[in-house]
C-alpha cells in the first residue's frame, strides 16, 4: 500500500470480498536528504497508508527495501546509463523488489497472494481434461489508458499464481469512485510517472550527483561520420529527442543512434531516423517457454508507446528479433519490447543495441 | 489471522485499569470545572488536582508543592532537562550536561537540541555491557559548571537499572542537579527520591495502567528550574496551560495501585520473565539477554538474535497474534541498530535482530507458554529470510 488511489481501493476491494487482508508498505530508498521529495514512500504517504489501512481495520507493516532497492533498482539504473543504454528501472524493480523481496515476506507472514494495484488482469484456463492447471495469462487492464502489464511482463508462473491485481477489472475513473464510496481519506496526489527515487530533480541532475562518470563529452556525428559538434555525455540524450543538441543545421535533427564504441551520438533528420528490426534479450515468456515458431504480435517499446504491428521470431538464448511493419523512430536500447496479441501479454524482453 | 491475540509490550503500554478509569469519570462531565477559577465548580476541580498532588507526593516521599503536572513521561523529561539546564546557565553559568548513552529519546534529543541551539557542552558517560553507568566515571566527570546530570533508572530497550541513589549522592556533594527518568521503573517499584537524591524525576501514567496523556515531574525543592511552557500561573509557574483534571485523578490513582500492589504484581512478573528468558536462551541457538540478568525491571525480558531482521520478526509475531517489541515503539521499519545495543557495544548483526517482551500483571502463564511454543520457529523464519533478497526461483 502506498496511500494512493489504486493500492488503496485493491485492499478495500479484497476486504469487500473476503480476503483476510494485511497491508504492507515498502520503504524504498532515497537520495539522502531528498526523502521528502520521494514520489512513493514518504513519511507522509506511510502515515495516509496506515490511516487508510486503520479505516479497513487490516494490520499493516512497513517494510524497509532501502537498502536492497539501492543494491539492484539504482545501481542497474546508474550501471545502465554509464553503458549508455536508457534504463528502465520500474522493470527492475517489480522483478527484484516487489514480486523479489515483498513476495517472499508476504509468504514469510503466511500470505496465499500478493496484491497490487497495477492495472492489469489474470486469467487462468483450467484444462478440463487433464484437471491441469494451464499457464496464468496476464491480460491489459480493463482501462487501455492505464494499462501497466508492460512492467509487469517480467513477472514468472510462480510469481503470477501469487499475484492479484483487484483494480484491473476498473477504469481509472470507476476506481477513484470507489475510493469515495468507501470513504477512504486517498493521497490526491497525480499519477507518479517519473521514477520514484528522483523527486522532484530530474534524471540527467540525479546522475550528475550520483554517477559523475557519465559526464563524458564526445563528438555528435551525422550519419555520414562527419563531426558536427560535441555532446555532453551520452547518458543525458534518448532516442529520438530534438531539443537541446546545440547543433544549427538546415532542418531539424534528432538523435538517432548512440555508437558506444567511439562515445559519439549520431544524428540525423527525421527522414532517416528509425529501424524496422529490433534484437531483445533476456526475454521473459509469460507462459513460461517460447513460441515454437514467428508470431505476428503488437509490440509495444517503451511504456506509453503506441503497440505497432510486427513479426516477433524467437531465438536461441532468450532472444528474438522484432521486425516491425513501419519503421519505428524511437527504438531505444535498456527499455523493453513487450509483445501483445489482443489483450493477452506474451511477454518481452530489453532491447539491444543494434 | 488469530483473533484471540496476546499482549507482551507492556513496557510500550497498559491498559487504562477498571478503578482508575472510574476514579476518572467524575471529572469529564459532573466536577468539569477549570481548577483556576474562584467558583465552586472550580474549586471542585482544584480540589481533585490537589489531592492527587498529595496522592502522587505521598508515594515519592516529597512534598506536593513539589510534584509537577505534565502531559507525558517525555514532556517531563523535556522541562526537566531543559528547564535546568537553562536556569542553571542563567544562575550561574552553567554549560556542561552529562548524560547516559542509554537515554530515552526524550532526554538525548533534548540534550543534542541543548548543545546545537543553546551550545552546551553535552557528554555521554560510558556503560558497561549491561548498559550501566558507574558512579565513579559519574563522579570524574562532574564540573563547577555543569549544569543538570541526567541518567535513566530502568532502560526501556533493555531493562536495565541504574544505581541513582549512589549517583545522586555524588551529585549532591557537588551541588549538581540530577535528574532521571523513571517512566519504566516508576510502574514497579515504590520511588522514595529522599532515598533516591534525586532532583528532578519523570513519570508517564500510561505505563502503570493510568491513561496516555498525563504524566508528572518531580522537582526537588530549591532546584533552579525555567519553565519551558510559559503562560498562567498553573503548578506554580513551572508549566501553564489548564490542568487535564480527569487524567490527573487517573494517574494518582494508577500511582496508588502501583504503591500498594507493587509486591504482588512483581512476583507474578518475574515468574513469567525469567520462564521466557530461562526458554528463549536455552531453545533458540545464538540468542543473548541484553541487559542486566539480575539488576533490571521485573516484567522485562530483553534479547538479540544473531542475524535476524528485527523488524520482520515483530511482522511474524504479530501476524502470528503476538505483540512485542524490538525496544521502542518505532513503526517505519528502519534497519538501523538502536543507540542503546550499539552502546553495550553488540556488533551490527546482533543488534539488528532484538526483541523485547514485557509481562503485565494481567498476563497469563499460558499466554506465556503459547508465545514461548511459537517464537522458535519465527526467529528462524526471520533467520533464514534475512539476506536472501536476490530473485524468486
Amino acid at each position: 500500500m502506498s496511500g494512493g488511489v489504486d493500492s488503496s481501493v485493491a485492499a478495500a476491494l479484497l476486504k469487500e470480498q473476503g480476503y483476510n487482508v494485511i497491508g504492507m508498505m515498502l520503504r524504498l530508498w532515497s537520495e539522502p536528504g531528498r526523502e521528502s521529495e520521494n514520489r512513493c514512500c514518504t513519511l507522509d504517504s506511510m502515515s495516509l497508508a496506515r490511516r487508510i489501512a486503520a479505516r479497513l481495520d487490516i494490520p499493516f507493516y512497513a517494510v524497509d527495501a532501502r537498502q536492497v532497492f539501492r543494491q539492484t533498482v539504482v545501481e542497474a539504473f546508474i550501471d545502465g546509463y554509464t553503458q549508455g543504454i536508457t534504463p528502465n528501472p520500474c522493470l527492475v524493480c517489480n522483478r527484484k523488489i516487489r514480486w523479489g523481496f515483498l513476495l517472499e515476506q508476504a509468504l514469510a507472514l503466511g500470505a496465499d497472494y500478493l496484491a497490487t494495484g497495477h492495472y492489469a488482469r489474470l486469467r487462468t484456463a483450467q484444462s478440463e481434461a487433464t484437471g491441469e492447471t494451464a499457464p496464468v495469462q496476464l491480460l491489459k487492464g480493463r482501462d487501455e489508458g492505464k494499462d501497466q502489464s508492460y512492467v509487469l511482463h517480467v513477472l514468472n508462473q510462480r510469481q503470477l499464481r501469487r499475484a492479484l491485481f483487484p483494480v484491473g477489472e476498473y477504469t481509472k475513473e470507476e476506481v477513484r469512485q470507489m475510493a469515495r464510496d468507501f470513504n477512504l481519506p486517498v493521497a490526491s496526489r497525480a499519477d507518479s510517472q517519473d521514477l520514484c527515487f528522483l523527486g522532484e530533480g530530474t534524471y540527467a541532475e540525479f546522475l550528475e550527483r550520483n554517477a559523475p562518470a557519465v559526464k563524458r563529452p564526445g563528438p555528435i556525428l551525422n550519419t555520414r561520420g562527419e563531426v558536427i559538434g560535441e555532446h555532453r555525455g551520452l547518458a543525458f540524450y534518448t532516442i529520438g529527442q530534438r531539443r537541446g543538441l546545440g547543433i544549427a543545421a538546415a532542418e531539424p535533427l534528432y538523435v538517432k543512434e548512440k555508437d558506444l564504441a567511439r562515445n559519439a551520438l549520431v544524428v540525423a533528420p527525421r527522414a532517416e531516423l528509425g529501424s524496422q528490426t529490433l534484437l531483445a534479450a533476456e526475454v521473459n515468456w509469460i507462459r513460461g517457454e517460447a513460441p515454437p515458431a514467428p508470431f505476428r504480435a503488437e509490440v509495444k517499446i517503451r511504456y506509453k508507446a503506441r503497440p505497432a504491428w510486427a513479426t516477433v521470431t524467437p531465438l536461441p538464448e532468450n532472444r528474438v528479433r522484432v521486425q516491425f511493419d513501419q519503421p519505428l523512430r524511437d527504438i531505444t536500447p535498456g527499455q523493453a519490447a513487450v509483445f501483445y496479441q489482443g489483450e493477452v501479454c506474451l511477454g518481452g524482453g530489453l532491447i539491444q543495441q543494434p | 489471522m488469530t483473533t484471540d491475540r496476546i499482549y507482551l509490550d507492556y513496557s510500550a503500554s497498559t491498559p487504562v485499569d477498571g478503578r482508575v478509569l472510574e476514579a476518572m469519570l467524575p471529572y469529564f462531565q459532573q466536577h468539569f470545572g477549570n481548577p483556576s477559577s474562584i467558583h465552586r465548580f472550580g474549586q471542585r476541580a482544584e480540589g481533585a488536582v490537589e489531592s492527587s498532588r498529595e496522592q502522587m507526593a505521598a508515594a515519592l516521599n516529597c512534598q506536593p508543592h513539589e510534584i509537577v503536572f505534565t502531559s507525558c513521561g517525555s514532556e517531563s523529561d523535556n522541562l526537566a532537562l531543559r528547564g535546568a539546564a537553562l536556569a542553571a546557565r542563567q544562575q550561574r553559568g552553567a554549560n556542561h550536561i552529562l548524560i547516559s548513552p542509554v537515554e530515552h529519546h526524550a532526554v538525548a534529543r533534548t540534550a543534542e537540541q541543548l548543545a546545537e541551539v543553546f551550545g552546551f557542552e553535552v557528554e555521554r558517560l560510558p556503560v558497561d555491557e549491561y548498559g550501566r553507568v558507574s558512579p565513579q566515571e559519574v563522579a570524574r566527570r562532574l564540573r563547577p559548571d555543569t549544569a543538570v546530570v541526567s541518567i535513566i533508572h530502568a532502560n526501556n530497550e533493555i531493562g536495565t537499572l541504574n544505581p541513582i541513589a549512589e549517583i545522586g549522592a555524588l551529585c549532591r556533594q557537588r551541588g549538581i542537579p540530577l535528574h532521571t527518568d523513571a517512566v519504566q521503573s516508576g510502574a514497579h517499584f515504590p520511588l522514595d527520591v529522599a532515598a533516591l537524591n534525586v532532583d528532578l524525576l519523570s513519570l508517564g501514567a500510561h505505563k502503570f495502567y493510568g491513561p496516555k496523556g498525563v504524566g508528572a515531574l518531580y522537582v526537588r525543592e530549591g532546584t533552579p528550574l525555567l519553565p519551558t511552557q510559559t503562560g498562567g500561573s498553573q503548578e506554580l509557574g513551572r508549566r501553564a496551560g489548564t490542568q487535564n483534571v480527569p487524567y490527573i485523578v487517573g494517574m494518582a490513582t494508577a500511582f496508588a495501585l502501583v504503591q500498594q500492589e507493587h509486591a504482588e504484581r512483581a512476583a507474578h512478573e518475574r515468574a513469567l520473565r525469567d520462564r521466557i528468558i530461562g526458554r528463549v536462551l536455552e531453545e533458540i541457538p545464538a540468542a543473548r539477554l541484553t541487559g542486566h540478568p539480575e539488576e533490571r525491571l521485573p516484567n522485562h525480558a530483553s534479547f538479540v538474535f544473531r542475524g535476524v531482521d528485527g523488524n520482520q520478526l515483530l511482522i511474524l509475531l504479530d501476524a502470528a497474534g503476538f505483540a512485542c517489541s524490538s525496544g521502542s515503539a518505532c513503526k517505519t521499519g528502519n534497519p538501523e541498530p538502536s543507540e542503546v545495543l550499539t552502546a553495550i557495544g553488540l556488533p551490527r548483526a546482533w543488534a539488528l535482530g532484538s526483541l523485547r517482551v514485557t509481562v503485565g500483571k494481567d498476563t497469563r502463564p499460558e499466554e506465556v507458554e503459547r508465545f514461548l511454543d511459537a517464537l522458535p520457529e519465527l526467529v528462524e523464519k526471520a533467520r533464514l529470510h534475512n539476506g536472501e533478497h536476490g530473485e524468486s526461483p
